[in-house]
């Protein structure tokens, strides 16, 4: 490789040119020692990415391959090959084409499941964004202490998320959590919060939301100091009441770091798997099961049923691409490159 | 606040009259308590005496006691636990930092073939569900060897935590000017001694929160580590801890003091990093 560059950094203009933007000089045709060429100059960026194109390549690619290949076949754990000792039982499940997918369609529980889900991404989210732009509003002020405000506030944030599952679920706890305690000292009555649906699905929520807020809370905060100051200044020289100073300078200098956070933000809550299966085991029942926990169910409990977890699985992806895809395209619409 | 000499209306710009303060910090200060509460409320239960938790009585400190703690470390598998968790934490951070600057970098500052593919790769990575993706990478896992093994565990939780890390990186090597690190080239070093020497450093707001996003994610993940280590020595804490509140036994006063215990390093490697976490996590997205 060393021998290489030598010369060819000669023909591209100087070391100077060698320094990333490329892109032009390569273009120009179609000579024998192309690829050569394209390896010398390219080499070290190849080399820098190899690492994670191969290990996604193989964690992510792979099993994705096989996932979708297993949702179109009856695979079981019964049914799959194994080996026992020395005895190999092969495999003796069969193609069956879109069976699964259309079983799982058909049935009122993938839509009772998406619903949920849905309700629990939009409202997480909104809390998480709603909640996270107010906190980082105030402490984007000359508050007193504000580094004090910020460090705590993040706090949740640096607790491991299964470890505040657990926290959570003891403060819900119907006989000894410290929420009943204290409904019981202001004279209310005891309510089982993880034992009905209704109130089981707002502890969820309650958890999500208490273990989201810090991330949005920093991101918009970053968003928040990277809005000139002068911008402010101006307008309120002209005028501009603080609401309109919050509509209109606010609100479009926060449009970049909202997209991508609402974006992310949407997806992990969509595929948040702690919290559900630590804090109520997705039940009572399967009311609070979203379609990730279910489909981690499906594949990992009784007999476990690869081939319904894989389609699952491949459907909940559908939906995330479909989502982003659609998100992308409002985006491009206000005129963002993203 | 002092506006003695101005009327209200008049008051200086970017000040608020005491109202506004306290209204300000009271919504602070309300904020700060039910982040701290759940916290707080843990580290005093796990002072209890040894069925201390049966009771959620008000009361702070009754009888502080380290019973549970001592029960912890010397009865159940705990450090066992713990010293996996810490091996794949400390293992996924460092090949973590690793792998994501240096391929944030690349996709920052070269145009190369696959560029594109690599950051759409990147993108949509983070939107694989685990479940999709869990059982397929089980039976690859044992393909491999890998189960009940900590390296393949680091590597399934690598490809959780690099995309996202990487893309982040990438946002604040762009902020960073090129200009220096045509200087580097210029100075004679290689692309490798300009990103090393040069540009590495200057990113150590984004690598402090890549290590604590890498080590957050390995610390705390379940999911991957119930299935892949199955094996009673093998478990780590997020999967081991499930044991002290099961279906039919439960002690709390176990969990509590082992949450604690566990929350301890979480807690350490945040405080060290938060300074660089409003610039580090945003720095680039701002811009993107």
């Amino acid at each position: 490789m060393a021998a290489s560059t030598g010369p060819v950094t000669e023909t591209a203009g100087g070391p100077d040119r060698a320094a990333g933007a490329g892109g032009a000089p390569a273009r120009r045709g179609a000579e024998p020692g192309r690829i050569r060429l394209a390896m010398a100059r390219h080499w070290y960026a190849w080399a820098m990415t190899a690492p994670v194109i191969v290990v996604v390549g193989v964690l992510v690619g792979w099993p994705l391959a096989r996932g979708v290949y297993l949702s179109l076949t009856d695979a079981t754990e019964a049914n799959v090959g194994r080996t026992i000792g020395v005895n190999v039982i092969p495999a003796t499940y069969q193609f069956v084409g879109l069976d699964n997918y259309l079983s799982i369609l058909s049935s009122g529980l993938f839509w009772e499941r998406l619903g949920w889900t849905v309700v629990w991404t939009a409202v997480c989210v909104g809390l998480h964004y709603g909640i996270g732009l107010a906190l980082a509003m105030m402490l984007h002020r000359k508050v007193r202490g504000r580094s004090v405000y910020r460090v705590l506030l993040i706090l949740p944030w640096a607790i491991p998320g299964f470890v505040s599952a657990f926290i959570w679920r003891y403060l819900f706890n119907s006989d000894f959590g410290v929420i009943n305690a204290m409904l019981k000292a202001a004279g209310f009555g005891a309510v089982g919060w993880l034992d009905d649906p209704f109130t089981a699905k707002i502890a969820v929520i309650a958890v999500n939301v208490w273990l989201g807020v810090p991330f949005m809370m920093v991101a918009l905060l970053g968003g928040l100091q990277s809005i000139p100051a002068e911008l402010y200044e101006a307008a309120e020289v002209d005028g501009a009441t603080p609401w309109q100073r919050f509509r209109h300078i606010t609100v479009p200098g926060l449009r970049s770091v909202s997209s991508t956070v609402v974006l992310l933000g949407t997806i992990w809550t969509f595929n948040m798997f702690p919290i559900i299966y630590l804090v109520t085991k997705g039940g009572p029942g399967n009311s609070t099961e979203i379609l990730v926990t279910y489909a981690f169910r499906e594949a990992f409990t009784g007999v476990r049923d690869y081939s319904g977890s894989a389609t699952w699985g491949v459907l909940i992806l559908a939906l995330l691409v479909v989502l982003a895809a659609i998100y992308r395209r409002a985006l491009r619409r206000q005129g963002e490159v993203w | 606040m002092s506006t003695v000499t101005a009327t209200p209306k008049a008051r200086p710009r970017g000040e608020r009259g005491p109202l506004a303060s306290i209204l300000l910090h009271g919504a602070l200060i309300a904020a700060t308590l039910i982040s701290l509460f759940p916290v707080v409320w843990l580290v005093l239960t796990s002072l209890k005496p040894r069925d201390g938790w049966l009771s959620s009585e008000l009361e702070i400190f009754n009888q502080p006691s380290l019973d549970n703690y001592v029960r912890v470390l010397g009865e159940t598998e705990f450090p066992t636990w713990l010293l996996n968790s810490v091996l794949a934490a400390a293992l996924t951070t460092v090949l973590g930092v690793i792998v994501a600057s240096t391929t944030g970098y690349a996709i920052s500052r070269f145009r190369f073939p696959g560029h594109r593919g690599v950051m759409w790769l990147l993108l949509i990575t983070q939107m694989f569900p685990v479940a999709i993706l869990i059982v397929p990478l089980y039976n690859l896992m044992a393909g491999l060897g890998l189960l009940n093994q900590i390296p393949g565990l680091v590597i399934a939780y690598l490809t959780v935590a690099v995309p996202f890390c990487a893309w982040m990186m990438k946002s604040y090597f762009d902020t960073i000017p090129r200009e220096i690190d045509q200087a580097g080239m210029v100075d004679g070093l290689t692309p490798f001694g300009t990103f090393w020497r040069v540009v590495l450093p200057l990113a150590r707001p984004s690598l402090a929160v890549t290590a604590f996003y890498c080590f957050m994610t390995a610390w705390g993940e379940v999911a991957y580590a119930t299935v892949f280590m199955s094996q009673e020595e093998k478990r780590t804490l997020g999967v081991g801890l499930q044991q002290f509140v099961g279906q039919h036994w439960s002690d709390w006063g176990l969990l509590t003091a082992s949450a604690v215990l566990i929350a301890i390093p979480a807690a350490a490697v945040f405080l060290f990093v938060q300074r660089h976490l409003v610039t580090g996590l945003t720095a680039g997205a701002t811009k993107s």
